[in-house]
């Protein structure tokens, strides 16, 4: 029993395409399209996202992406009249590179928060590699530009004691937890870093039990960051 | 004095003939800012509604011919103002309950309903350039129009003007949201189809109560 996708676009062949591209990851989890008008135009169509969406429910729940703003609207729409409302999640993130990250942790039967979850953090990595490219590009013209007064950087050393290491669950735990900070924070294993808030980069450091754990973290929150983090590896990730 | 359900489907239908009249009015706005399909996306939606008044059960509430607009509307529109004004429908549908009859308050309370239904659908703020900044001032002199003793063909009327001046006001204005919004500055200087048809459909209602029986 895997969450389910439905793919919510202007276009049929826009969601067909990017529930293509998302099963390819994930041939177990059920990725469906619900694009463009039952007349053919382009457009949101409310009754095929409802069948969409009921038919990708196998009991885990749906996650579901959208295109543009209507198409969020009409995706809200069709969530609020599900029986149980909580049974579907409408997910702000970028289409394509979203829809494999949520295909991919559905895949591995990470439960509803969690798919939700890596398809919101596929959003940030999105803007950290932009924010990124934006820095290096105007680093050679104006120091300061780019850094937002960083402050000194803040560090953290832990030993994961819970069972199953930074696997979907614990990452997702670890980015959500920093929800409303203003830090920048990264998680080092080994010679590998990741964006603390990226669940899919945490997932990628292949952090098991035992390993040590290096965390960074910059800006007004950065204690506040780490203080949570390490109450929640403290907390065994509450597994 | 007040509006009975008859009332309602009279205003529905008003309504669909004057979106089916200015469609492409409501096109030619959107094609400047937008994607060139509110007009006609809004004359199917209550094409589809017509359809359905003439052809079903005549609806036996205020409440019951509302919900039906709405859910016809949520799926036949096909672009942002099926979710919107389906939303700001299905609210005002709430808001009457089962009253056999609305009165001035009634009518005014069910306008904002519907306002704080598409706030909360489409996330707008007044000054988004959107029909928020037609519906936000339209619920704004209904209620005063209702408290101070007006009927429900004045309070309607009262709605229409002041979301005709709403619409107006969006002219200046930098979308913030909707499909202009990716605009930017190229989006000032044109009025917001949203809040064009916001001042159309309150008009139709207004005539509607006018010119039957309040």
């Amino acid at each position: 029993m895997k969450v389910g996708l439905v793919i919510v676009s202007h276009s049929a062949r826009l969601a067909e395409g990017v529930a293509e591209l998302a099963a390819q990851m994930a041939p177990d989890v059920i990725v469906l399209p619900a694009g463009g008008m039952a007349t053919g135009g382009l457009g949101t169509d409310y009754e095929a996202v409802s069948n969409a969406l009921d038919r990708a429910e196998s009991g885990a729940g749906v996650v579901l992406l959208y295109d543009l703003g209507s198409a969020r609207m009409t995706a809200e729409l069709a969530v609020e009249s599900l029986g149980d409302p909580s049974r579907a999640y409408v997910v702000d993130a970028p289409l394509v590179e979203g829809a494999v990250a949520a295909a991919v942790a559905a895949q591995g039967d990470a439960t509803l928060d969690g798919v939700a979850e890596a398809a919101a953090g596929a959003a940030r990595e999105a803007f950290a590699d932009a924010a990124e490219t934006g820095a290096a590009e105007t680093d050679s013209a104006s120091a300061g530009a780019g850094d937002q007064e960083a402050g000194p950087v803040h560090t953290l050393q832990v030993t994961l004691t819970n069972e199953v290491g930074l696997h979907a669950r614990p990452a997702a735990l670890l980015a959500r937890t920093l929800t409303g900070l203003t830090a920048e924070a990264s998680v080092e294993v080994g010679d590998q870093r990741a964006d603390a808030r990226s669940v899919l980069g945490l997932m990628g450091l292949n952090a098991r039990f035992g390993d040590q754990v290096v965390v960074t973290a910059t800006g007004p929150d950065a204690e506040e960051a780490l203080r949570r983090v390490k109450a929640l590896v403290d907390r065994n990730f509450d597994e | 004095m007040g509006c009975s359900v008859e009332g309602v489907v009279a205003a529905l239908r008003s309504a669909a003939e004057v979106v089916t009249a200015h469609r492409d009015e409501l096109v030619e706005l959107d094609r400047v800012i937008g994607d060139a399909d509110h007009g006609e996306n809004l004359k199917r939606g209550f094409t589809a509604l017509v359809s359905k008044l003439d052809l079903s059960e005549p609806p036996a509430t205020p409440s019951a011919a509302l919900k039906l607009a709405a859910t016809t509307l949520i799926s036949t529109v096909g672009g942002a103002a099926g979710p919107l004004y389906g939303t700001a429908l299905l609210r005002a549908a709430t808001s009457v309950g089962d009253a056999a009859e609305l009165d001035a308050a009634g009518v005014a309370a069910a306008l904002r309903a519907a306002l704080d239904g598409v706030v909360a659908r489409g996330k707008a703020e007044p000054g988004d350039k959107t029909m928020v900044d037609a519906l936000t001032p339209a619920v704004a002199a209904a209620e005063a129009a209702a408290a101070s003793g007006s009927t429900v063909a004045e309070v309607l009327s009262a709605a229409a003007d002041a979301a005709d001046e709403g619409a107006a006001s969006t002219v200046p204005l930098v979308a913030r949201k909707g499909r202009a919004s990716y605009l930017g500055e190229r989006s000032a200087n044109h009025l917001d189809p949203g809040s064009r048809s916001t001042a159309l459909l309150l008009r139709s209602f207004a005539e509607s109560a006018g010119g039957g029986d309040r």
